[in-house]
């Protein structure tokens, strides 16, 4: 993997140029040695925009940690006068709480449950379908990869009348099955498209010396592609990692949460619904449910921002 | 709890290991048979299955969808009629409708101009600081995206919290206006104010995607058209606007559609907050008030309209593939 060769994919390169200082900021800057009045402008404007930015996510983790009394009767930004406020009660007790018919850790596990397979599913289908459009010569290529940039833009709400009636009429509505086939159908347009422009661009030399040895298509595609390929996939798997995650429209459509169990999202919804009664355990709710997204996007942000630039920039 | 972390170890397993057999048994049966077969059919073993689902999922659905639309809401004797144009007619004289498809052209307008003025603040006074408090700045701007509307909405409640009169408000909005001595404001509720404390929640979670994506656009400015700039006298408040602008403008178009086209479709907000109530309605919660209510006949049509909106961006899709392929 190492001695590889680099592909001259967007991403990558953008992340080496980073490295320099780029000519917009040695432009703003001018003169090396008279930067001093614009950069305490630049760090204070900064400062208001990221500290707006922050107020509501930190209202929330503040919140969490507060007594019933203390949310029904102040705001949040009074307990940092009145620390004997806090306390860690709210996500013992929201941890008990079921909402829809189930509580927090069933709703977060069967999140897990859409999240992994609809994700993996599309990138699967969708990588193969990115080597054939790049490396396989057939007839109509072009034309069958337009159908896919076509669809990038389809809002999915097409998809819901005929999907219930096809999915009762097969016994599968409701089920975690339909749901991850039905995420793999809204997301692939997105991964074939941007697995075809990673793909596309691994050097055509390499290709063809592993198919003058021998190799099949698809060995060639799983022992040479796919490793290759590991940046574009994390990518696009993060992206559609979290959009299953934080999805609430489909799982609010195609799954029986009455039987198979609230997904995380629809569990906060419906506390949300019932905002004034158990107002001090929402914020608790909401943190535990946003935290692994962030855990997902802190830790790989790196892969995420890539993928972001190299899909819609050069597209 | 136990069932249900075993149901789902198993469902993952079954789902993931699936897809992989599945391609997996599919290139093995097309080498057996072997020859010209094997030629003609492989390419479609590696796309088919991914054809196969935008299929199933989006374009038969769409002409489905188109079907629907002209078949009656309600059943009579076990189906539901054709009406021909009645939906259309019905859909089209709802005040409903208009509300829907006036906020819809308002995000539209005020959500993705202001997320990626906000996300060109931030990266190009980012840009100017050393790389780790630059990360820091943007990592923070960003953090948003990773949040689900749904939990956004739920975060945004403490901003917008209104109390009733005698008690100390715990909405951050309202005690800060209080601190001017202003009575506080039912954001949610009020008509002038509802609306863009809808469309705040969203440019809140978009200008961090706004702001990475003209970063990235920013730092591939070539210098020397700068200096040539400079050299020439230029001040750096013009080399930004006519020299790095132009530059970047292809990329300001297409963060400006993404949005767009996510705004378009905005549901998760209005759903959990007003429900549409107060003017606030959006095309995609009118739809799906008219689906929840089996009413498949209207949810059609209103569906039908939210694809014609995107039309135009299918076409500039297209055509810009086209340019790529042709640089290629």
């Amino acid at each position: 993997m190492s001695t590889a060769p680099t592909p001259p994919a967007d991403g990558v390169t953008t992340e080496v140029k980073k490295k320099e200082p780029s000519a917009v900021a040695k432009a703003i800057k001018g003169d090396p040695d008279d930067r001093s009045g614009a950069g305490w402008f630049v760090k204070g404007m900064l400062l208001i925009i990221c500290g707006l930015w922050l107020v509501p996510t930190v209202g929330l983790l503040v919140s969490s940690f507060r007594t019933q009394a203390a949310v029904n009767t102040s705001g949040w930004w009074t307990s940092f006068v009145n620390p004997s406020e806090f306390t860690f009660a709210n996500y013992g007790e929201v941890l008990q709480q079921s909402v829809g018919g189930s509580t927090l850790a069933e709703a977060f596990i069967n999140s897990i449950v859409v999240a992994v397979p609809a994700t993996i599913i599309p990138i699967t289908a969708a990588a193969f379908a990115a080597y054939a459009f790049s490396w396989m010569e057939f007839k109509g290529r072009e034309t069958l990869f337009i159908v896919f940039v076509v669809l990038l833009v389809v809002p999915l709400q097409v998809a819901f009348i005929p999907i219930v009636n096809l999915y009762s009429a097969l016994g599968i509505q409701g089920t975690f099955l339909g749901l991850w086939l039905a995420h793999a159908g809204f997301g692939m347009p997105l991964a074939v498209y941007l697995l075809r422009n990673y793909i596309g661009s691994l050097p055509r030399e390499v290709i063809e010396s592993a198919r003058v040895d021998g190799a099949s298509h698809f060995t060639t595609f799983v022992r040479l592609i796919l490793p290759l390929s590991v940046p574009a996939l994390a990518a696009f798997a993060i992206f559609q990692f979290l959009w299953t995650w934080n999805d609430y429209l489909v799982a609010l459509i195609l799954l029986d949460t009455a039987r198979l169990g609230q997904v995380s999202t629809t569990y906060l919804a419906g506390m949300i619904g019932t905002f004034g009664a158990r107002e001090h355990l929402l914020s608790a709710g909401a943190f535990i449910t946003i935290l692994v997204p962030l855990a997902v996007f802190f830790s790989l942000q790196r892969f995420f921002v890539r993928g972001l630039t190299a899909g819609s920039v050069k597209g | 709890m136990g069932s249900v972390l075993l149901n789902g170890f198993v469902a993952i397993v079954a789902g993931v290991v699936g897809v992989f057999v599945l391609f997996w048994a599919l290139n093995e049966a097309t080498e057996r048979v072997g020859g010209t077969f094997e030629e003609v059919v492989k390419p479609w073993v590696f796309f088919g299955p991914a054809i196969l689902v935008v299929t199933v999922f989006l374009i038969y659905p769409f002409f489905d969808t188109v079907r629907a639309s002209f078949y009656g809401d309600r059943f009579v004797a076990g189906e539901r009629p054709f009406v021909g144009l009645d939906n259309y007619r019905r859909v089209l004289t709802d005040t409903e409708t208009w509300i829907s498809l006036g906020n819809n052209l308002q995000w539209i307008i005020v959500v993705p101009a202001l997320a990626v003025v906000t996300g060109l603040v931030v990266a190009v006074l980012a840009d100017r600081l050393s790389p780790r408090p630059e990360n820091v700045a943007k990592s923070l701007i960003f953090l948003p995206m990773a949040i689900s509307f749904v939990g956004a909405a739920a975060i945004w409640e403490l901003i917008y919290k209104i109390q009733p009169a005698p008690r100390r408000q715990t909405g951050v909005l309202n005690a800060f206006i209080g601190m001017f001595g202003v009575e506080p404001i039912s954001w949610y509720e009020n008509t002038l104010t509802n609306d863009f404390a809808l469309m705040a929640i969203m440019i809140w979670m978009q200008a961090g995607f706004a702001m990475v994506l003209l970063s990235a656009a920013i730092k591939g400015v070539p210098m020397d058209t700068i200096e040539a700039a400079r050299i020439d006298g230029a001040t750096e408040f013009q080399i930004f606007f006519k020299v790095v602008i132009p530059q970047i403008a292809s990329t300001i178009v297409v963060v400006l559609t993404t949005i767009l086209i996510l705004v378009l479709k905005i549901f998760d907000i209005v759903r959990v907050t007003t429900n549409g109530r107060g003017n606030t309605q959006v095309i995609a919660n009118y739809f799906y008030t008219f689906f929840e209510g089996g009413n498949y006949g209207r949810a059609g049509v209103v569906v039908i309209l939210l694809v014609i909106m995107t039309f135009p961006f299918m076409v500039i899709n297209v055509k810009r593939f086209r340019e790529q392929e042709a640089q290629r």
